[in-house]
Order: structure tokens, then sequence, then C-alpha cells
């Protein structure tokens, strides 16, 4: 028997007291995990716009060379300007500004500062105004993706390090002989002599191999059950004791070369490089000592420069190997030259934001995956918005409650869990192979977009119509509206905050949606802008997907700056969201 | 004026607007009101008695149709407006439920304004074919439901703004907008303070004039207070039906002397 009046004492003895706190501590953990969960949340996202935002800021501006180039009538035809090589010209400009490119490697070094489309400014230029045939022009021509990074600073600064020594660069176009009063390049040389250290380390590595096989090819031979068969193993073996053999001696003599100090190494493109900065002339050395060594001339020093003060010469080093830059020593000095002449100038990028795709990174904008955006998802709302929203109104106003409709609810409910890459192989098997509807246009998108977002649609639209109190629909009935009659003038619009926000909800994801496009082909390279929905275009998941594929260095900022594009966009349809709700709401 | 009311009860002259013949309420299985016979009179107020479950909301339910929103209510029997059947295949329900108006037991404004909430029914019924029209029949019916006072400067405000007895007579008003001849009402008073109470039951005895009034309360002075005719139910019988003054002074039927005396219910 349970006497209460006993039951009610509990309430004030120390039992009760422990579980109080206890009760009070869970809730003082649960608010600690709610705020750890938030903050980590918070975190995640900051890094992620961080790191996005930081690399997009390479892609808003853009590098440009103002060199003066002499538009002669030879080449230019006046009255048909369009018809000439433009880029031809542009090249000869390049070569006579750095005559000394002459090998058909550093010719082409040097074309590779320009972008393939810097011609076509002038062009335009020339077609406008055709009296400028004949004369010698300033313009300026877009720098190509990898001159546009050095400016940038992508590839590092170029440092000078310090150095006390007197110096004389003496040779001619092919060849200069340098020497230092100082031993100003022994770091360097030191740096080149710990290269030849992990080269022979890999020689050895090999070696190693070597003498394994040597081993294996042994003892094959020895429990071999032919002669034939013992002799061809043999000599196997023996080749790779020879390989062996001459390996540990190539190791041997590069450690011997390191362990050794002073003395003259060769530079490659394997090794750091280093780059003399003499008056006006660039020399980059392929030999070098602790005190001198050799190199080329990148641009001519003019005449022979001797027992030049510290200050009056420079010296950078690059650490990282030629053959691991994208840019080029001669590139570099190049572009430091023109850096020096006042010629390269930094612009905003507004290319990005009004150009089409391109396979140049300089050249490639964001607009026509924006547009392509705009059209599909056009087509998304016209189908998903009424279909959705009549669909919805239809199973929750409409419907009888039976088997049949329920069928049909579990099956919207499957639908929204579909992979959407499944919706996308129902567009190419139905709509483009059956009905026709073009490839890549953003028709074929919108139309596998709106199934995809229909599920979202008509879940969100049932359950904010199901949120209508009942007591409005017996008002509408009450007066003798009609079901059809209730359902637009009273449930609808007070279902409409939450059918948009639903809605918005699934545009989004369509919006962001990649794996379907590419499935109806919208991945395609597409560089017009599309003017319709028949139009082939692609959009802006789709164009961050193939320019994140693409190995161009720069192509990284503008993936990230598509992100940003499209997070905008995001951004922006939510915004559109809250302020419709907004605005249904207050009218009741 | 309680005498007045009182000689009036005692007036039985009136025609019969509804008559009621074996009506039964199913949902699913259950049976809600099992074979109920009354005749709702015209210029009368009807109420409707009896404790919490007793079918007196469903039959009234009926007299409009509003059940049949009810997928799985099933009523038989024979209900007739003016000798025409309700239930009958030829009569649309949505054409019924402008002849018989409803007040529901919360107030249930559309979140429109007043002037709209009003002039609702009028429009999607074609009552008037111009705005100066429309808006005399808002005056009209702001007028007769004692709103005009208080609603005329505020017509374009949105009705859910109001207080809940203006909201309550704001309903009254839309039903009588659509110029019904029967008035239900569903408990119209539960949700309200007794002042605005007394309002709403000023107005009911004032509508007596023009239409019939039928009204379900769990308040046996206001059905003692606003009807003529009142019905005791009670576990889906009808028990007993008859002048509110003789109900309520001299029951007939045991239960309904318990309950008006507050033994149960």
């Amino acid at each position: 028997m349970v006497s209460m009046a006993e039951l009610s004492k509990h309430h004030g003895s120390e039992a009760s007291a422990r579980r109080l706190k206890k009760r009070k501590w869970a809730e003082i953990r649960l608010r600690a995990y709610g705020i750890a969960a938030l903050t980590l949340a918070g975190m995640a996202l900051a890094a992620l716009l961080w790191s996005v935002v930081g690399k997009a800021g390479y892609a808003l501006s853009e590098t440009y060379i103002n060199l003066p180039i002499t538009v002669s009538a030879d080449d230019v035809d006046a009255s048909d300007p369009g018809s000439a090589n433009f880029d031809g010209l542009t090249k000869d400009m390049l070569r006579e500004t750095f005559p000394s490119a002459s090998s058909r490697s550093a010719k082409r070094e040097l074309y590779d500062l320009l972008s393939s489309g810097a011609s076509f400014e002038l062009r335009e230029r020339v077609i406008a105004d055709p009296s400028l045939v004949g004369q010698t022009v300033d313009n300026r021509f877009l720098a190509s993706d990898i001159a546009d990074l050095y400016v940038k600073g992508e590839f590092g600064e170029l440092t000078s390090t310090p150095h006390k020594g007197t110096l004389s660069a003496i040779g001619d176009e092919d060849e200069v002989s340098v020497s230092n009063t100082s031993n100003d390049f022994a770091d360097i040389l030191a740096g080149v002599k710990r290269g030849l250290l992990d080269q022979s380390a890999t020689l050895r590595r090999q070696a190693a191999r070597q003498d394994a096989g040597f081993n294996v090819m042994s003892s094959r031979s020895g429990n071999a059950a032919t002669e034939e068969e013992a002799a061809s193993l043999m000599a196997d073996a023996s080749s790779r004791a020879t390989e062996r053999d001459r390996l540990i001696a190539l190791a041997e003599d590069l450690e011997a070369r390191a362990a050794t100090a002073g003395g003259t190494e060769a530079l490659d493109d394997t090794t750091p490089s280093v780059l003399l900065k003499v008056g006006t002339g660039w020399v980059k050395m392929s030999e070098i000592s602790a005190t001198g060594g050799k190199g080329t001339p990148i641009v001519p020093l003019g005449a022979n420069s001797e027992q030049l003060p510290p200050e009056q010469w420079k010296y950078f080093v690059n650490t990282t190997p030629e053959a691991s830059r994208k840019i080029s020593d001669s590139q570099i000095v190049w572009i430091e030259t023109l850096k020096a002449q006042g010629a390269v100038e930094t612009v905003f990028n507004w290319r990005f934001f009004t150009a089409g795709d391109s396979r140049e990174p300089e050249l490639a904008g964001i607009w026509g995956a924006a547009v392509g955006s705009f059209w599909t998802m056009l087509v998304t709302f016209f189908l998903a918005f009424p279909i959705g929203v009549l669909a919805a109104i239809y199973l929750e106003e409409f419907a009888p409650k039976n088997r049949i409709t329920d069928f049909v609810e579990v099956n919207i409910n499957n639908l929204a869990a579909v992979p959407s890459i499944v919706f996308g192989l129902l567009g190419l098997a139905v709509f483009i192979t059956v009905f026709g509807v073009p490839r890549s246009s953003p028709l074929a998108g919108g139309i596998v977009l709106a199934l995809m977002t229909l599920p979202t649609i008509i879940i969100a639209s049932r359950a904010a119509i199901r949120a209508v109190p009942p007591s409005i629909r017996d008002a509408a009935l009450g007066l003798g509206a009609s079901r059809l009659q209730t359902s637009f003038h009273h449930v609808f619009p007070l279902a409409m905050p939450g059918i948009l926000t639903g809605t918005i909800i699934g545009m989004a994801q369509a919006l962001g949606e990649t794996a379907p496009l590419i499935m109806v082909g919208m991945v395609a390279f597409i560089v017009d802008v599309p003017t319709g929905i028949t139009e082939k275009a692609s959009v802006l998941p789709v164009q961050v997907y193939s320019w994140s594929d693409f190995p161009e260095r720069a192509f990284e900022a503008r993936t990230a700056a598509a992100i940003c594009v499209l997070l905008a966009f995001l951004v922006i349809m939510n915004a559109l969201a809250v302020f419709l709700r907004k605005r249904f709401e207050r009218r009741w | 004026m309680t005498n007045m009311r009182m000689s009036e009860q005692n007036i039985t002259h009136r025609e019969t607007k509804i008559e009621a013949r074996g009506v039964d309420v199913f949902y699913a299985s259950t049976q809600a009101i099992k074979s109920v016979d009354v005749d709702i009179l015209d210029h009368t107020v009807t109420s409707f008695i009896g404790p919490s479950g007793c079918g007196k909301s469903t039959f009234l339910r009926c007299l409009n149709r509003m059940n049949d929103t009810i997928p799985i209510c099933r009523v038989t029997g024979s209900i007739t407006m003016d000798g025409q059947d309700i239930y009958d295949k030829s009569v649309d329900p949505v054409q019924l439920r402008a002849r018989v108006g409803m007040v529901f037991q919360k107030p249930n404004p559309f979140p429109k304004s007043i002037y709209d909430n009003i002039a609702y029914g009028p429009r999607i019924h074609g009552l008037v074919d111009n705005k100066a029209d429309l808006d005399e029949v808002v005056e009209k019916s702001l007028r007769r439901a004692a709103m005009w006072n208080e609603a005329k400067d505020r017509l374009d405000e949105p009705g859910t703004g109001l207080s809940g007895g203006q909201q309550q007579r704001l309903c009254i008003a839309r039903a009588i907008a659509t110029a019904p001849e029967v008035l239900l009402m569903d408990e119209p008073c539960s949700a309200l303070d007794p002042i605005a109470t007394a309002q709403i039951e000023e107005l009911i005895d004032e509508l007596r004039e023009t239409f019939s009034v039928v009204i379900v309360t769990h308040s046996m002075q206001q059905a003692a207070r606003v009807s003529q005719k009142t019905a005791f139910f009670h576990l889906g019988d009808l028990v007993e039906y008859g002048d509110t003054q003789k109900i309520f002074t001299n029951p007939e039927d045991q239960r309904t002397q318990d309950y008006i005396t507050g033994r149960f219910g």
C-alpha cells in the first residue's frame, strides 16, 4: 500500500535535491552540446568561405601588358583590316621587343607571355579605326594566365639575395663569364651539392633494386632444370650486376662532389636556378662556383661590365627547379623587365562576369553559365511550381483518402530520395531520345530538374496546406463557398509562404545540381552565351565542375570565383524567399 | 423586456422551417445520433442543450450538410427545409449552405480586411453586381451584427486584429451578409467573456426577426435567455423537445430534470 502523504515528503528530501541537481546538469550539458555544435558548424562555414573567397580574389583582376605595335600597311590591308593576321603581328612585335629569344623554345616561351586572345582587341581596334594602319600604336595586350599569376605573386616574389662582392661580367650574346670578389655564391653551391646527395640516394635505391634482381636471378639459375636455362638466367644476373655497379659508381661520384667544398657545379632545370641582374641586362647562370661561373644572357648586358660594386648588381635564387614550375626563368626575366618599364597594369576583371567559357583561363567568364542557369531555372520553375502546387492541393483538399492516394503519397516521398543522376538518365532516355528535346539545352536540363524538384515542392506544399487551420475551411464552406473556392481563395493564399519556402528550397537545390545535367549533356564546352531555352548551354555548378577539372593553375581561382557567384545566387534566392514570406505574411 | 420575451415564447403559430425525421448519423460504425425528430420553426430561436458528446453539434452540422466534409460521416433519415429534402441528390450543398448560414464555436474571421470578410459571401454568390450595392450589404450586415459603429472606420483593417467578441460578431455579420434563411450557431459564446456574450445574446434575439436561429449551447441560462424552443440531447437521443419555458420549468423526462438542475453533465 502506497501512502501518498509519505510520498509528498520525498519532495523536500536529499534524494530529491540530488535528482534536481542531476536534471539541471543534464540541461546544462545539452545546452553546451548545442553551442559546441553550432560553433563547430560556424567554424566549418567560415573556413569554407575563407578558402573559397580567398582563392577567388585572384580571379577578380586581370593583367595587361602595354606595348607599342606597328600596324604596317604591308601586313594590314586598310580596306579590309579584319582579314589581317594580327596574331602574327603581335608575335613579331614580341620578338622585336626581346630579340634575344631566338631559339624555337625561347620564342614559344615568349609568345606564352600574352594570351592567345591578346590580338583580338587590337584587331577590333583597327577594324573600328582603319586609319591606325601604318602607324605605331600603344596597345594593351591581355597577359596569359601564367604571366597574370606571376604578376599577382602566385609563383612567389622575386627577391634579391644579399651580397657584398664586386662583380665582373664579361662575354657576348651567347655566353657570359662572371667573377665575383666575394664568395657570395657559396650558399647556392652548397644547396646544389645537397641536391647531388638526393640524386645519389635515388641512384643507390635503383642500384639496390638491381642488386635484388641479381640475387634472385643467381639463385634461380642455381635451381634451373636445364643448362640452357641456367645460362640465360646467369646472363641476366650478370647484366643486372653490371648495371648495379654502374649506378653505384655514379652515386659515389656524386657523393664525392658533394663532400668536397668549392669547385664548380652545373645548373640545369632540375637544380635551383640563379639569375643575375647586371645593369639592365639579365644573366641566367648555367655553371656556378663560390665566386663566379658562366651563364647565358636573357636580356643583353650591353657593354661588358667590370668591377661593379654590390649595389649595382643583384642576384636572385629560385629554389624551385625550373622543371617543377609553370613559368620559366626567361619568362620571369621578361615580365620583370616589362614591369620595370611600367608596361604591366592590373585592372578589375570585368571579362570574368561578361564572357562565356574558354579553354584559356584569362579569357574564360562565368556569364554564359549564369545565363544558362537562369534559363534552366526558368524552365524548372514554370514546370515544377504549378504542377507541384496543384498536385499538393489536389492531394490535400480533394483526393479521397484511399489506397491509391496512399500509394501515390508513399511514392512521392520515395521520389524525393531518388539519386538525382537517375533523373538525368530518365531525361536522357525519355526526353532527349524519345521526345527529341535538344541535347545540352536549358529545356532538357530544366525538365530534368523540374522532375527532381517536384517531390520537394509537393511535400513542402502539402505540409503548408495542412498547416492552414481547419476553421478557415469551415468558415468558407459554411458561407457556401465550393471546395475549389475554399482552396484557392483561402487555403492556398494562407499556405503561400510555406509553399514559396518549399519551392525556393527546391529551386536552390536544383540550382546547385550537377549530376543530372551532365547526363543531358550540359557539361559540353559551350563558349556562346545562350539566348533561349533550346540553345546549348552550361550552368553554374557544371561550370564549376568543368573548370575544377582543367589543368591550368589559373582555373583554380576561376573555379573559386564561380563558386562565389553560385553562392551569391543562392543567397539572393534565399533572401527572396524571406522577402516573399514577409510580404505575404504581412497581408494577414 | 423579459416579460415581453416570455410572452413571445408562447406564440406557437410560426411555420416549420426545417423538419427532421428519423435522422441517424454514423461516424464509421459508431452511431452518434439516434433517430431524431425535430421541427425548427421560422422566426424562432431554437437551442440544443445537452452534455458534451451528446450529438447536438453533430445534428446541427447535419442541417447545412457540413458533415459532408467528414469522409467517414454518414447521415440517414430525412431532413427537409421548406418541404425540400436537403439530402436529395438535386440539392447542391454549396447552395444549401448559402441558405443556411453558420457561426462557429471559435471566431474564425478570414485573414483579410473586415470589408472583405463580409463581402466574400455576396461576391461568391453574385448577390450584388456593383460596388455601391456591395457597400450597402456590408453596412447592413455590420449594423445588424451591432458592429457598424465599431467597424465603420476600420473596414480596411484585418478582421483578425479585432477582439474575440468583435471577431465573433464579425463572423455573424459575415454569415448574415449571404442573406440566409436559417442561421446555425455552434456554441458561439464559449470563447467569449460575459460582456461579449451578453452582446451576442442580445444580437441573437434581434436576428430572430429575420431568421430562424438554431443555437447549440452549454449554458442553460443562455438557452433560457435567448431561445423559445429547446431540445435536450443525451447520448445521441433527443430526450425532450418543446417550449423553452416548459423544458426549464416543468420537464417531462427525468434526465432533463437532472441535467437542468445540475445533477449530471
